[in-house]
């Protein structure tokens, strides 16, 4: 006989927990009627959307201080989760608005509903990422938010790179995922348990053999620097993000690598690690495999390369994907100490990355709605031809490169203080070289806006004033939060929070 | 009296360039040519008027300065201090954050922050010929005169970072938009050269940050306030010696001393004049500052382990830029502004020969070597400015017999030259021979080649001088500069020009007849800071 008293506790209470999700969910079905019902409407199902998240947002707001397993520990519920869906959260609102101003998008001869509800399927399927701790459940939340991605890529169906951007996207997500739920099997081979806190008690408890765990760990890590598009899984980035819709590589850029970071430290912190909660001493290493160089070594390469090939670039959707994989070089840095001042500093860096990529991004849609190009050449004069955006972009390039008194720096200035902290200054100091690397390419779109074609005799470029004001609302936090950044390095610092089982 | 009170002196004279660039932007740009005309001059005067509300700050901090408290690291006798918390928040797990907004002057910051205003006041009216751009252009001007200002008046090191980094970007754009043929190299060099020395500054700081829970640069000072165990507690590590190179290069690349300068001919000759004069009158000074305020008294052992080789470099730096100013003379190569780039690097090596030395009065002849390097070097610069405003090149070998053509012009130039070659009399000759006597005592034989190269200097600059003001006046030369009379109204230099000039004209004659002026700013602060240094370093003659 079966007790199932517990069991329906536990589901009940699940549910309770499960509200943001669950109004995703309505959200995504709403919208799917909605826009069958309005048909001459073409952005209701953006409006639904925003509402829906809207709505998210307050249950996760409710959600504060929280720290819960849920569904028969499927999914757990702390303030790691809740900033990293926060994250994600912003950016799904902030891409919708986006969206709401492009011309791609609009010119397309497709119906705009099912993108604002691939959208919000996107987001559940991050939602689901980030509260996982079990291996199945986070190969099943990959997949929700990978088969919404490939559709979105390829969303401009009627432009070829976008269909080739799917495509590839798809073939390098299929290969990915392969590998790592070959990697799930071996580590349940090993510890016979999907569940993280059950595979951490195991490894805590017996000595397991070292290269099988070394070898399901990497196999897992691929299916994640897939995601977050670290080297050698980033092959796809710069395609994907030339072909994709403007909206949607801005979207990958941020959110989809937000959620990959969060599991990628829940799954280290609660799988792999022995774990002392509340100190913030480095993380004890189980089966004597040392991550720390693992994750340094996958950093290094993944800043560096990114860095280097960016300098090369001449289109400005190349460049950013380049500089987005050297961004998951310098977040990879903040894994690899380990310990918690390495996740406060991802937080943090995530929440200023957010401000800056996404504001960039946006100023290149509204670059190619005007000029209809994206090379890095048809940013001459720009400063001239639109002060205010020529300003903006500016700040955000700044940021981007990390110079003060801009957010990036203080990301930056996170970021190396977690690793000298722990005393890899040769990894600290790759990284700051990396930084000047990065110098070069930024500065290039700052020199051809503003050094070339002075005084330009080509018409000024006009922009509605609600574009600007939405290019202004992020551009006035990336510099206010480099002079004044207590609050979110407080908001990081209550989010610290990694849930590890009893 | 302002003296030593409430009004947060220090805040207004870096901030100041704050409001200039708010009323500079909101000038509008004017629909006419006569009103576009008009906005452009509104422009200039708002920064000549912002930068000459600064002059007179700087006056009134000089005015109320006490020489006899000396700073360094002692919070009490820093004056004018602003200590306000500005971040700080007390986090269990991320760990604890404590930024202040922390400023303050001692005997070594006041002859900088004199200087700063100085030059940033008289450059302002090279500035007047810039007509491209006007608005950005002093939108940028001011942006820098705030980070240099904040550099000298900071004493957190978070802040000091901030000011620091602030500059970048606006010499960035003053070279690459307003700058000459190759001003795009010239621009990207300069940012990537100063931002390589910039970060190992910044990991630096990171590290002494975790070592004393605190961005103070003074309680930095204290070897007690390290932690034990922390990565820069101890002396004499690998690490605090690998720290204090990493500071050092950083500040030697601004400086700019050999190996470290080769940015500085290509953006002296690619920046337009008036941004040449701040470089050199004020951002290489900089450098030099943040080895004093910052990298010395931090890393007192580890200077002690490096000073022989620090004076080395000074003399190496002496000796160079002096022979590659000599080499400019080759025919087809001779470009004025480059030779006086070089005579930079010369003169800023002796600089870090006086402060190798750690005697007293080679560290105070070096801060004056600062202060004068400053002035003259403003002067050579807008001097070069002058004649390639009206003629268009800055050819040595494209001049000859000009003082007859130009007659108040040679004679503002030949005090230049003999103040750069320093001669006695001039200020120049003063800060050279202290110098010369602190660093003789601690390394006489470097001194003795160093010394050597000043007949260098004597030999390029005459010959440049001459080659200008004398022999005969090319054909090309020989009718007026502007035939029209709408520009310019007479061959000599114009009144505009001679605003600049003249005073800083005056500055170095009075300084090399009765230095004590400045000389009295910095003595307390410089013993304090050799009292500081003493049991780490090597002390010729005592």
């Amino acid at each position: 006989m079966i007790d199932i008293s517990h069991i329906t506790v536990d589901l009940v209470k699940s549910i309770s927990l499960f509200k943001p999700e669950t109004t995703l969910i309505a959200t995504f079905l709403l919208a799917m009627i909605l826009d069958m019902a309005f048909k001459k409407s073409k952005n209701i199902a953006g409006y639904i959307a925003i509402a829906g998240l809207l709505i998210t947002a307050i249950f996760l707001f409710e959600q504060t201080g929280a720290n819960y397993k849920a569904f028969s520990s499927l999914l757990v519920v702390d303030s790691f989760g809740q900033f990293m869906k926060f994250i994600v959260l912003m950016s799904s609102l902030i891409i919708i608005v986006f969206s709401f101003f492009s011309d791609e998008l609009h010119n397309a001869h497709t119906k705009l509903g099912e993108y604002y509800t691939l959208i919000i399927g996107m987001t559940f399927g991050m939602f689901l990422l980030v509260g996982s701790s079990n291996l199945i459940m986070i190969y099943v939340a990959i997949e929700t938010m990978s088969i919404s991605s490939y559709v979105l890529a390829g969303y401009t169906k009627e432009v070829k790179r976008a269909s080739e951007a799917s495509l590839k996207y798809v073939i390098f997500g299929a290969v990915s995922s392969g590998i790592m739920i070959y990697g799930i099997s071996i580590l349940f081979g090993l510890t016979g348990s999907l569940n993280l806190f059950e595979i951490n008690q195991f490894l805590v408890a017996n000595k397991v053999a070292t290269i099988p765990l070394l070898l399901s760990g990497l196999m897992i890590l691929s299916g994640f620097g897939y995601k977050i598009s670290a080297v050698p899984f980033h092959f796809w980035t710069p395609d994907v993000y030339e072909g994709a819709p403007v909206t949607i590589t801005a979207y990958l850029s941020v959110a989809s690598k937000a959620a990959g970071f969060a599991v990628l430290l829940r799954f280290f912190k609660t799988g792999l690690l022995d774990s002392i909660p509340g100190t913030s001493e480095a993380w004890q290493l189980l089966g004597s495999i040392d991550w720390h160089y693992v994750i340094a070594v996958l950093a290094v390469l993944t800043m560096t390369l990114g860095n280097l090939v960016a300098v090369w670039q001449t289109n400005m959707k190349r460049l950013l994907a380049y500089s987005s994989i050297a961004h998951a070089g310098y977040l990879l840095m903040a894994v690899s100490v380990m310990n918690d001042n390495g996740v406060s500093a991802v937080l943090i860096y995530f929440f200023f990355y957010m401000l800056m990529n996404l504001g960039a991004f946006f100023v290149v849609q509204l670059v190619a709605n005007k000029l209809n190009s994206e090379e890095v050449e048809d940013y001459n004069g720009l400063g001239y031809r639109s002060p205010v955006l020529g300003v903006c972009m500016t700040v955000f390039l700044i940021s981007l490169t990390g110079l003060p008194p801009t957010s990036g720096f203080i990301g930056k200035l996170y970021v190396f203080s977690a690793v000298i902290n722990s005393g890899y200054l040769w990894l600290a100091v790759i990284g700051v070289l990396n930084s000047v690397v990065s110098l070069y390419y930024y500065v290039k779109i700052i020199r051809n806006m503003y050094l070339r074609d002075v005084e330009s005799t080509k018409s000024k470029l006009v922009f509605s004033p609600v574009t600007i004001a939405i290019v202004l609302l992020l551009a006035v936090p990336t510099l206010l939060f480099g002079v004044y950044f207590t609050p979110i390095i407080e908001w990081a610092n209550y989010s610290m929070n990694i849930f590890v089982g009893n | 009296m302002l003296g030593t009170m409430n009004f947060p002196i220090l805040t207004w004279i870096t901030f100041l360039p704050l409001l200039g660039i708010l009323i500079v932007l909101l000038v509008p740009s004017g629909k006419s040519e006569k009103g576009q005309e008009l906005s452009k001059q509104i422009i200039r005067w708002v920064a000549v008027g912002i930068t000459f509300t600064q002059l007179i700050l700087a006056f009134i901090i000089y005015l109320n300065y006490n020489p006899a408290m000396t700073g360094i690291n002692e919070l009490k006798s820093f004056q004018f201090v602003e200590k306000l918390s500005w971040i700080t928040a007390s986090l269990p797990m991320v760990g604890d954050i404590n930024i202040e907004y922390f400023m303050g002057i001692d005997g070594i910051s006041v002859p900088m922050i004199l200087l700063t205003a100085i030059i940033c006041f008289v450059a302002v009216f090279p500035s007047f010929g810039i007509n491209k751009a006007v608005k950005g252009y002093f939108a940028m001007y001011l942006l820098l005169d705030l980070g240099m200002m904040g550099v000298f008046c900071a004493l957190d090191f978070f802040l000091f970072y901030l000011f620091w980094e602030l500059m970048l970007l606006p010499m960035y754009f003053l070279i690459g938009i307003w700058g000459g043929p190759r001003k795009e190299y010239a621009a990207i060099k300069f940012f990537i050269y100063t931002l390589v020395g910039s970060v190992f500054m910044l990991l630096v700081m990171i590290g002494l940050y975790h070592s004393t829970g605190s961005f103070n640069i003074l309680e930095m000072m204290n070897a007690a306030n390290f932690k034990g165990d922390s990565l820069f507690g101890g002396i004499n590590t690998t690490v605090r010696y690998v720290a204090f190179m990493g500071l050092f290069i950083g500040f030697a690349i601004k400086v700019p001393v050999f190996p470290f300068h080769t940015w500085l001919p290509d953006a002296h000759v690619e920046a337009p004049t008036p941004i040449s004069v701040i470089l050199a009158g004020v951002l290489l000074k900089m450098g030099a500052y943040g080895m004093i305020r910052i990298a010395f008294p931090i890393f007192p052992d580890a200077f002690g382990y490096f000073q022989t080789l620090i004076a080395w470099i000074g003399m190496i730096s002496i000796v160079y830029g002096a022979f590659c100013a000599l080499g400019q003379h080759k025919v087809g190569k001779r470009d004025f502004k480059k030779l006086i780039a070089y005579s930079s690097v010369s003169h800023m090596g002796l600089v870090i020969l006086g402060l190798s030395s750690m005697r007293p009065e080679g560290m105070v002849g070096a801060i004056f070597q600062m202060f004068n390097h400053g002035i003259i070097t403003a002067m050579l610069f807008m001097i070069v400015g002058v004649i390639y405003d009206r003629a268009h090149t800055r050819g040595l070998d494209d001049f000859g017999g000009l003082a007859k053509k130009m007659p108040i012009y040679t004679g503002i130039m030949a005090v230049a030259f003999f103040a750069a070659i320093g001669l006695p009399g001039m200020s120049g000759f003063i800060s050279e021979v202290l110098v010369f006597l602190g660093a003789f005592k601690s390394y006489p034989v470097l001194t003795i080649i160093s010394g050597l190269s000043i007949i260098l200097g004597a030999a390029y600059m005459l010959w440049a001088l001459q080659k200008i003001f004398f022999g005969v006046l090319p054909e090309k030369w020989k009718g007026p500069w502007d035939p029209t009379r709408v520009k310019y109204k007479t061959d000599d230099v114009n009144g505009l020009e001679m605003v600049a000039l003249i005073p800083l004209a005056i500055i170095v004659i009075f300084l090399g007849v009765y230095p004590n002026p400045i000389l009295n700013l910095m003595t307390g602060s410089v013993n304090h800071f050799i009292e500081l240094m003493r049991p780490f370093v090597y002390i010729g003659g005592l």
